[in-house]
């Protein structure tokens, strides 16, 4: 039942929390004039921006036009979030019970704290001032520019330093504090114009603050139109009429409305649970350099970890693995899991986390580590990852035995692909390794979940999917200038080098017009130079056995097809990447065709068609 | 599982019999059918059990001994990635987790366009001098593995890789030889379709498929194929787009096998 009496709100606001949000993580100064776009309209713009003319839902051009200096970035709310949860941190620690209605604006029971501190003008006081001094930490010296410029933005309803009982507020962004009775008054009060940072309205004033405030605020803009075409422009005239006539004439929200305009917000604040931190770190005194000691010192810890989440009934899909070393060095890297994570999974990836950055190559640790931390990055319920009421099904089984030979061979050993985009054969097939999700795909959730796979995320992936291949990203957009199909059934992971020559043994190539300087008329796979030795030695050398250089005849034999040059000019914009070649089909005597490509006189086998 | 395996095989075999004797071919058929009567005899009098067959796409049900692959055999392919894909296409399009242990080259996007699923497809480019451990365990979980044997593999090796096989019922596919493989595939002849000399694409390739082995006792039987055609399809050089051969290795197998010295005509009239 809720009570009747209004309970004293506390309001914090950032003006322009998102531009502000922004401006630090650019580390640009928070006075120059930014706007954020989303969709193509303006967002949030900084006070200086406002100063110029730009407006929350211009166009974004119109906003360039009417400031030209305008520095414009794309909003990201996810980036507001973040940046406001030290605030609600340094809140809580001072008075517990906050919530957060938005990115930059929270709010709090005010009875509480200001029986502890001894008055609500004091707690706002010492609210800012643990703001102020965050603040200070956190923009340096930033907020002198923000002092000196707060002076020209105040008349822009940007907020200035207010020397209304000697607060510590530095620059333009500082916070402001509302007490009212109910949420909505003290939202109003917040953001009423003014430069004082603490607005306080008397307990049971609320009505009479809110009554000459215009009708719009009301929150419902269809709402507000209509009362202002009866006559009613603020909310004390909305507010002297009956509710049982509002009821009659507006329904619940308009009620709602009503009770709202008459200061009668009976909203509590829900304050958030903090949340609870699951990561967990082990140091080693002394460090230790061997991976047996490292994983057998983390095994307890790995296991607790697991526990605990177990016990809250939540699984980990993907865990982010923290090495520190004896030198000061981090180096961390995520891991994700088809299913959840096992205390043994958890050690494996510190397993082969820390082999990776064994030895002395590029990346080595070159230190003894001195302390690992596990952050859990994705949490899900158990529930969906139970196993069924008949055992497991076959694909856990695939998964089970799967992760034992990642075990064995390391996390990139064993690959799924999928089919992406793109114009060589080679880059069209991307390699996944298992667990891991699969870049910018659909089909992610179908690989990583495995088993419990019964979800609309999968249904909606079939449904992309369509044909057979599985939906990759770039799949079904043309790609002209592709190798025509059928695919070839040997992709070499490395091309090798082969020999083509003219009718009469010389070489082949391609002149500046693109035509060919003669006949392509016999092949051999494998090149006759000491280059192509080399290369053809490296590729043996490979662990597996190889199936490239199957006949290393230096006799090469005849063609009996061929098709070509197919020209291919590959990102010419990019200086590093550029790539210029010419693709060929041939058909040796052996009716095996190859898919070739000319490299400035050099000739590589691409695929093999076998 | 093993018991009912012998009834239906009778009467299919009836079944297949009667209509096979009827047709206007009468000589190649009774040929065929006395072929297949022997089989069905080997089969029955073979000392070991019946095991789970994964059917295969249709076109080459008739170069493989009992028409399908068995669950808990091993399978060898010559040198061609092709024939690979089109020997794991039936099962992985019937829900088999298929393998690939070992072949870095292995064309993926061909596998997918030949009828592989590629979510239940599983790779392991690099086994690296853990081969044989990577497939045991790959053996365990997976259906189809395909993978190539190391070149120095000791009898006794093979003889465990042979009895975990049998004892997880998965069909082991080595490209290049196996000792004890049930059957081997090799292309003796392909020819391409689509290109010339310096114009077109490759489009389609007719080859020629012949398998031999322990089996087969001694014969050689061989097949034309598409392999694939212009439309991406693997079946029978003659039989119609939509794959028409659908009896498995019944009464069609034989002639395609006596076909294929008739195989140049029959292209040129077509």
């Amino acid at each position: 039942m809720p009570r009747t009496e209004k309970s004293r709100t506390l309001v914090v606001w950032f003006p322009d929390w998102p531009v502000r949000a922004r401006a630090l993580i650019e580390d640009i100064p928070t006075d120059s004039p930014i706007a954020l776009i989303e969709r193509g309209l303006v967002f949030a713009c900084s006070s200086s921006a406002r100063a110029e003319g730009v407006r929350r839902g211009l166009r974004l051009r119109e906003a360039q036009a009417t400031c030209p200096d305008l520095l414009t970035f794309e909003y990201d709310s996810a980036l507001d979030h973040r940046s406001f949860e030290p605030v609600m941190n340094a809140i809580e620690e001072l008075m517990p019970g906050v919530q957060m209605l938005r990115p930059g604006t929270c709010a709090l029971d005010a009875r509480g704290p200001s029986r502890y501190y001894g008055g609500e003008n004091q707690v706002a006081q010492v609210l800012l001032n643990t703001l102020a001094s965050l603040e200070v930490t956190r923009l340096g010296e930033d907020g002198e520019a923000g002092a000196a410029a707060s002076g020209e933005t105040a008349a822009n309803g940007g907020v200035a330093v207010t020397t209304d009982g000697g607060t510590a507020a530095v620059g333009a962004f500082a916070a402001r504090i509302a007490i009212a009775d109910g949420r909505f008054a003290a939202e109003r009060a917040v953001r009423m114009p003014g430069r004082q940072s603490i607005r306080i309205v008397a307990p049971s004033t609320s009505p009479q603050f809110l009554a000459p405030q215009p009708i719009e605020l009301i929150g419902d803009q269809a709402l507000a139109t209509l009362l202002r075409r009866l006559g009613l422009t603020t909310l004390g005239a909305f507010a002297a009429l009956d509710f049982r006539d509002v009821r009659a004439r507006f329904g619940e929200t308009g009620v709602y409305a009503h009770s709202l305009a008459s200061g009668g917000d009976l909203r509590r604040v829900t304050p958030r649970l903090p949340p609870q931190l699951r990561d967990i770190e082990v140091s080693f005194e002394p460090p230790l350099e061997l991976v047996d000691q490292i994983t057998f010192a983390f095994r307890t810890a790995a296991e607790r970890f697991v526990d605990e989440l177990t016990r809250s009934l939540l699984v980990c899909t993907s865990i982010r693995v923290e090495l520190h070393t004896d030198n000061g060095l981090m180096h961390e890297r995520g891991w994700g899991h088809p299913r959840w994570f096992s205390a043994n999974d958890v050690l494996d990836r510190i397993r082969w986390q820390v082999q990776g950055r064994m030895g002395t190559g590029n990346g080595a640790l070159k230190s003894p580590i001195t302390k690992v931390r596990v952050l859990p990055e994705g949490l899900d319920t158990i529930g969906n990852y139970e196993t069924g009421l008949w055992g497991s099904t076959p694909d856990d089984r695939v998964h089970h035995g799967l992760s034992r030979v990642q075990s064995l061979l390391g996390h990139g050993g064993v690959v799924t692909a999928v089919i992406g985009g793109g114009r060589g054969v080679a880059e069209r097939q991307i390699l996944t390794p298992w667990g891991d999700p699969v870049e910018g795909t659909a089909a992610a959730s179908r690989v990583r979940r495995g088993a419990a796979g019964s979800r609309a995320a999968d249904g909606a992936a079939t449904v992309a999917g369509g044909s057979r291949t599985t939906a990759g990203r770039e799949t079904f957009k043309p790609w002209p200038g592709s190798v025509p199909l059928p695919a070839p059934s040997s992709v070499f992971e490395r091309p090798s080098r082969v020999t083509v020559l003219g009718v009469s043994g010389e070489a082949v190539e391609v002149d500046e017009r693109g035509a060919l300087t003669g006949v392509p008329s016999r092949f051999a796979p494998g090149a006759g130079g000491a280059d192509g030795a080399g290369r053809a030695g490296n590729t043996s050398a490979g662990t597996a056995p190889s199936t490239v250089g199957m006949t290393r005849a230096p006799v090469p034999q005849a063609i009996t097809a061929w098709a070509g040059p197919w020209p291919v000019h590959e990102r010419w914009w990019d200086q590093e990447q550029a790539r210029s070649f010419h693709r060929f089909q041939v058909v040796d005597a052996d009716g095996t065709a190859w898919l070739l490509a000319l490299h400035d006189k050099t000739w590589w086998a691409e695929a093999r068609y076998d | 599982m093993f018991e009912y395996g012998e009834m239906p095989d009778l009467s299919v075999l009836l079944a297949e019999a009667a209509p096979a004797a009827g047709l206007a071919r009468v000589e190649a058929g009774r040929g065929d059918s006395v072929r297949e009567l022997q089989e069905r005899i080997r089969q029955m009098q073979t000392t070991k059990l019946e095991t789970r067959r994964l059917e295969t796409v249709p076109a080459l049900a008739s170069l493989l001994p009992g028409g399908a692959l068995q669950a808990g055999a091993v399978y060898s392919v010559e040198r061609s990635h092709a024939l690979l894909m089109a020997l794991m296409a039936g099962p992985s399009a019937a829900g088999a987790w298929c393998g690939v242990v070992g072949i870095p080259d292995f064309g993926v996007e061909a596998a997918a366009r030949s009828g592989i699923d590629l979510e239940r497809l599983v790779l392991v480019p690099h086994p690296g001098d853990q081969w044989l451990a990577v497939t045991s365990a790959i053996i365990d979980v997976v259906s189809v593995v395909v993978t190539v044997a190391p070149p120095r593999l000791s009898d006794a090796v093979t003889a465990r890789l042979a009895a975990r096989i049998r004892q997880r019922e998965a069909t082991l596919i080595v490209l290049g030889g196996w000792a004890q493989s049930e059957a081997t595939l090799r292309i003796t002849e392909s020819t391409w379709g689509g290109i010339g000399a310096g114009h077109g694409h490759l489009a389609s390739r007719q080859v020629t498929v012949s398998s031999s082995g322990k089996s087969l006792w001694g014969q050689k039987r061989t097949a034309r194929l598409w392999l694939p055609d212009a439309s991406e399809q693997i079946r029978e050089v003659g039989s119609a787009s939509g794959g028409g051969a659908g009896s498995g290795g019944g009464a069609g197998s034989g002639g395609h096998e006596r076909a294929e010295h008739g195989f140049a005509e029959h292209e040129l009239a077509g």
